[in-house]
C-alpha cells in the first residue's frame, strides 16, 4: 500500500459524521441515499463574522422594502420599489425606466466582476458567507440546533424509532421551517409593491393573486432548498462551484489542511507515547463535526466546500487546547501551500489579496461604477420619438398644402407633470396641431402636458404650402418651467414629389 | 462484476473508459434526483392522457380532459365579447352628437371604429383610408362631398351612396353632357374648371358656358354644394382626376361612386363607432351650422 492509500482507508474507517459506509467492496447501486449533515456549533472569529454577514444580508432583505423615500403625489413613497405595472424601477432617488434598462445590465455586470474579484482573492467566500442558500441553510440548521439540541443529539434523535414525541418533535421544527419560509417569500413580494397596503390586502384576502402564488412557491422552495437539500443545492445542482473553481488559482486564497504540518495523524495520547513521530493534527475530527456540508477538509480541497472556514475556528480551538500553534487549517494560496511545505515561513494571508489580476478586476469594476454614475448624472429626463404615418404617407390638402401626419412619443421622467413645447425644427412656412389642439390654432410650435412619469402619444399634423419640396427636419422638445430640458428627432416629411 | 473497474482512491467504480488516462467515475446519483426524475416520467405520462398529444394520420389525440386550443380560444373570444357589452350599450345611448364631449367613450369608439374599418371598408377605401383617385374617396382630407362631421359621416355609412329603395341615401347626379358642346367648347370649359383652382389660365369662353350649365349645381365660383353633393371643383382634390382629359370624360359622361347602404350589415352602435374612427383620421369637422359657410379658395387660405 502506498501512503496516499493509507490515508484514504484509514479516512474511510475513521468515525465522520455522515458514518461513511465501508468502502472495500463497492456495491452496485442505482441511487446513493443522503447522509445527513448534524454539524456540530462552534465559536470562533469565523463563526462570528458568518453571523455578522447573516444578519446585516437577512436585515436587508427583511428591512429594505419599509423605508419610505418622498416623492411627491406622483410617485410611490417606497425606496425601493420594483413597479411592473407601470414598469419603473425606484432605488431611492433613482428611477429607472424600461429603456434605461442598461442601468440594471451594467449593474448585473458588475454584479459579475464583483464576483471575479472576490474569488480570484478570497475563492469561494461568496459561498461561504453571502449566497443566500448558505445563509438560509445556516437559519435552518440553527432551527435543528434549537428544537433537537445539538450534533450528538441530533444524530441519536435521528436514529431513534418514531415514537408519539419524535413526531412532535419533528411537526414543531417544520412548523418554524414552513414560518420561516413564508417570512421569506412574504418579503419578496414586499419589493413589487407598496409595502404596507400589500401587508394589509394580503391578510384580507385582497391581494392579486400572484402574491399569493409567489408567496406559496417561495414557501415551498426556501423550506425544500433550506430545510431539507441544504448541501446538495452547493454540490450537485448550484454552477456557481464549477465556475468558481476556474477563476481560481494557486494565487487565491483557499481553506487548506496543512497535511505537511498535520500528518501523520493520531491521537494525543499516541503521540505523547511517541514524540516526533506524529504531525499536528490530533485526529480529534471537530472539522468534520462543524462543518456545514459535512466533508473532511483533510482530503484537500474538494467541492462541497464552502471556505466557510469553520472548520478553522475548530481546529484553532483544539490546537488552543493542547498547546500547539493555530492555523493547522488555514486560509492559503496554493503557492504558499507549496512554499510552506517546502520550509520557508509563512507569508501572512492579506498579501494575496494585493496583485495585478485582483487589481484589474478592481479596476475595470470601478470603471463600471463611476460610468453608470456619471450617466446617471447626465441623463435627460425628458425624450420624444416620432413615427411618420406610412398610410397614407401625405395627404394633399383641399388648399393644396400637403399634410403629414406624425406619432409622437413624449416621455416624462419627473415624477410632476410638465407642460412640454414641440415646436418643428426645419421644414419653413409648416404649422402643426394635434389631436387636442385643433387645425384652427396650428402654429409652428404646441404646448402639452405630460402627466409625471408617463409617456404621452400625441398625434402631430404638419401641414406645409403648396409645392414643398420633401425633406427631413426636426420636432424638438422643451419642459417648460424651471431647469428645462430639451430633446429632439429627425424625421422625414413626404410630398407626392416624392424625391427631392 | 470483477472488481477490476475499482477506483483505488475513492473506492468507487468507474464506467471502464479511459480517456488520455482519465477515467470516470461510476457514482450513484442522489435519491432525490432519481426520484425528480420518475416524476418527470409520470408526469408526461399523465400529460399525454390528459392533453391531445400524439400526432395521429389527420390530427393529434383528443386528450382526456377535452381540451383544444380552439376551443380555448372560442372561449377568450367570448369573454372579450362580454367585457364590451357594457361599452356598447353607453355607446348605443348616446346621441353621436355628444360623443365628443366624452373622451373615455371617444377612444373607445375610435378603437373599435379602427378594427370594424378594417373589415368592412379597407376594401375600397386603402387601409389608411387614402382612396384611390379616380374610383373612391380619400377619408383623411379636408374635402367632404356630404360634411365631414360626425352626424354627416354617420348618416354617409348608415345610408350609402346612391343606394336604391334608400330614401335617406345620399343621391346625386350629374348629367351626362355627352353631344351638347363641341370639342373647343368642351376644351375651353375644362379649362375653366381648372383655372378655378389656378391650374391653368382661365378662358372666357369657358367661364361663359360654366356659368350657363353648371353654376347651378357647382356655384358661380366652383363652390360646390353639400347639399345636393356638387363636389368643390375650386380646390386642390379631385375625385376623378385634375387634368384636361379627365375633366372632360367627367363632363361628357360622368362616373357616379356607390357605397353600401350599411345599416344593412352593420348595427348601428359600429356604424357609430366607424364615424368616430373616420372622423378622427384628420379631416374631420366641427358640427356645422346648417347654412353653408362660403367655401374658401386656394387663394384665401394660402394667403
Ligand atoms: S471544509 Fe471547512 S471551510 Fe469547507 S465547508 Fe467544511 S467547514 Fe467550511
Ligand atoms: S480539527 Fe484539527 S486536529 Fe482535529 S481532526 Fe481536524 S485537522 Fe485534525
Amino acid at each position: 500500500m502506498s501512503s496516499s492509500e493509507a490515508k484514504v482507508v484509514a479516512i474511510g474507517q475513521a468515525r465522520t459524521g455522515r458514518s461513511e459506509p465501508p468502502r472495500q467492496d463497492p456495491p452496485e447501486k442505482l441511487y446513493e441515499a443522503r447522509r445527513a449533515v448534524h454539524n456540530k456549533r462552534i465559536d470562533g472569529p469565523f463563526r462570528r463574522f458568518k453571523w455578522f454577514v447573516m444578519f446585516v444580508t437577512l436585515t436587508i432583505y427583511y428591512v429594505t422594502p419599509w423605508i419610505r423615500w418622498d416623492r411627491g403625489p406622483y410617485a410611490p413613497n417606497q425606496a425601493v420599489l420594483v413597479d411592473l405595472a407601470h414598469r419603473r424601477f425606484y432605488m431611492f432617488g433613482i428611477e429607472i425606466w424600461p429603456q434605461e434598462f442598461y442601468f440594471v445590465a451594467g449593474l448585473l455586470i458588475m454584479a459579475g466582476i464583483g464576483l471575479f474579484l472576490v474569488t480570484s482573492a478570497v475563492g469561494r467566500a461568496w459561498c461561504g458567507y453571502s449566497c443566500p442558500q448558505t445563509v438560509w441553510t445556516d437559519v435552518f440548521q440553527h432551527v435543528d440546533r434549537f428544537v433537537d439540541g445539538d450534533r450528538n443529539a441530533r444524530m441519536k434523535l435521528d436514529a431513534a424509532p418514531w415514537t408519539w414525541g419524535k413526531v412532535m418533535r419533528r411537526a414543531f421544527k417544520w412548523t418554524i421551517y414552513v414560518v420561516i419560509g413564508f417570512w421569506t417569500g412574504g418579503a419578496w413580494i414586499m419589493y413589487f409593491a407598496d409595502a404596507p397596503t400589500l401587508v394589509h390586502d394580503f391578510w384580507r384576502g385582497e391581494a392579486a393573486p400572484v402574491a399569493y402564488i409567489t408567496v406559496v412557491v417561495l414557501t415551498l422552495t426556501t423550506v425544500t432548498l433550506g430545510g431539507f437539500m441544504r448541501e446538495q443545492v452547493c454540490v450537485y445542482m448550484c454552477p456557481w462551484p464549477r465556475i468558481q473553481s476556474a477563476m481560481m488559482d494557486e494565487k487565491s486564497l483557499t481553506v487548506t489542511y496543512k497535511d505537511w504540518r498535520g500528518e501523520p495523524r493520531g491521537s494525543l495520547k499516541k503521540a505523547q507515547r511517541n514524540p516526533d513521530q506524529f504531525g499536528d493534527c490530533v485526529d480529534c475530527l471537530q472539522c468534520v463535526a462543524v462543518c456545514p456540508t459535512g466533508i473532511d477538509i483533510r482530503n484537500g480541497p474538494q467541492i462541497g466546500c464552502i471556505t466557510c472556514a469553520l472548520c478553522i475556528d475548530a481546529c484553532d480551538r483544539t490546537m488552543a487546547e493542547i498547546g500547539r500553534p493555530r492555523g493547522l487549517i488555514d486560509y492559503i494560496t496554493l503557492e504558499d501551500a507549496k512554499r510552506e511545505a517546502a520550509g520557508e515561513p509563512a507569508r501572512p494571508a492579506w498579501k494575496a489579496l494585493l496583485r495585478p489580476r485582483t487589481i484589474a478586476y478592481f479596476m475595470l469594476w470601478g470603471g463600471i461604477g463611476l460610468g453608470l454614475l456619471f450617466l446617471l448624472g447626465a441623463r435627460n429626463h425628458v425624450a420624444i420619438s416620432a413615427a411618420p404615418d406610412r398610410n397614407p404617407p401625405f395627404m394633399l390638402m383641399s388648399d393644396g398644402s400637403i399634410r403629414n401626419a406624425y406619432t409622437l412619443k413624449l416621455r416624462n421622467m419627473v415624477s410632476q407633470p410638465r407642460g412640454m413645447t414641440i415646436a418643428i425644427d426645419g421644414l419653413s412656412g409648416a404649422v402643426m396641431w394635434t389631436d387636442s389642439i385643433g387645425r384652427d390654432q396650428a402654429a409652428r410650435s404646441q404646448t402639452v402636458t405630460v402627466p409625471a412619469d408617463e409617456t404621452s402619444t400625441v398625434r402631430a399634423y404638419v401641414v406645409a404650402p403648396n409645392a414643398t419640396p420633401q425633406q427631413d427636419f426636426a420636432f424638438t422638445v422643451r419642459t417648460t418651467g424651471k431647469q428645462p430640458e430639451s430633446a429632439r428627432v429627425e424625421t422625414l416629411f413626404t410630398t407626392p414629389g416624392g424625391e427631392r | 462484476m470483477a472488481n477490476k473497474h475499482v477506483d483505488q482512491l475513492t473506492g468507487t467504480q468507474t464506467v471502464g473508459h479511459e480517456w488520455d488516462g482519465i477515467e470516470e467515475l461510476d457514482t450513484p446519483l442522489p435519491r432525490w434526483w432519481l426520484w425528480t426524475f420518475y416524476l418527470t416520467i409520470v408526469f408526461a405520462i399523465g400529460y399525454v392522457i390528459a392533453y391531445p398529444a400524439l400526432p395521429m394520420l389527420n390530427r393529434a389525440t383528443e386528450g382526456e380532459l377535452g381540451w383544444t386550443s380552439r376551443g380555448q380560444l372560442a372561449k377568450d373570444m367570448k369573454a372579450a365579447e362580454q367585457s364590451r357589452t357594457a361599452l356598447r350599450e353607453q355607446l348605443a345611448q348616446i346621441p353621436i352628437e355628444q360623443l365628443p364631449d366624452h373622451p373615455d367613450l371617444m377612444q373607445q369608439a375610435v378603437a373599435g371604429g379602427a378594427a370594424a374599418f378594417k373589415v368592412n371598408c379597407v376594401q375600397c377605401h386603402g387601409s389608411g383610408g387614402g382612396g384611390v383617385v379616380g374610383h373612391y374617396p380619400n377619408l383623411n382630407d379636408d374635402d367632404w362631398l356630404w360634411g365631414g362631421d360626425l352626424k354627416a359621416i354617420q348618416t354617409t355609412i348608415t345610408h350609402g351612396i346612391r343606394q336604391p329603395g334608400d330614401d335617406a341615401t345620399r343621391n346625386s347626379a350629374m348629367p351626362p353632357f355627352e353631344g351638347m358642346f363641341t370639342a373647343a367648347e368642351l376644351d375651353a370649359l375644362a379649362q375653366h374648371v381648372q383655372a378655378l383652382s389656378h391650374k391653368a389660365p382661365d378662358s372666357a369662353a369657358g367661364a361663359k358656358l360654366f356659368a350657363e350649365n353648371c353654376a347651378i349645381c357647382h356655384g358661380a365660383n366652383g363652390g360646390g354644394d353639400r347639399q345636393v353633393g356638387a363636389p368643390r371643383l375650386n380646390d386642390a382634390i379631385w375625385l376623378y382626376g385634375g387634368s384636361r382629359a379627365a375633366i372632360e370624360k367627367q363632363v361628357v359622361k360622368p362616373h357616379m361612386g356607390v357605397m353600401p347602404a350599411w345599416d344593412k350589415k352593420l348595427d348601428p352602435v359600429t356604424i357609430k363607432m366607424l364615424a368616430a374612427y373616420v372622423h378622427s383620421l384628420g379631416g374631420g369637422e366641427d358640427f356645422a351650422p346648417e347654412q353653408q359657410q362660403p367655401a374658401a379658395t386656394v387663394d384665401d387660405v394660402q394667403q
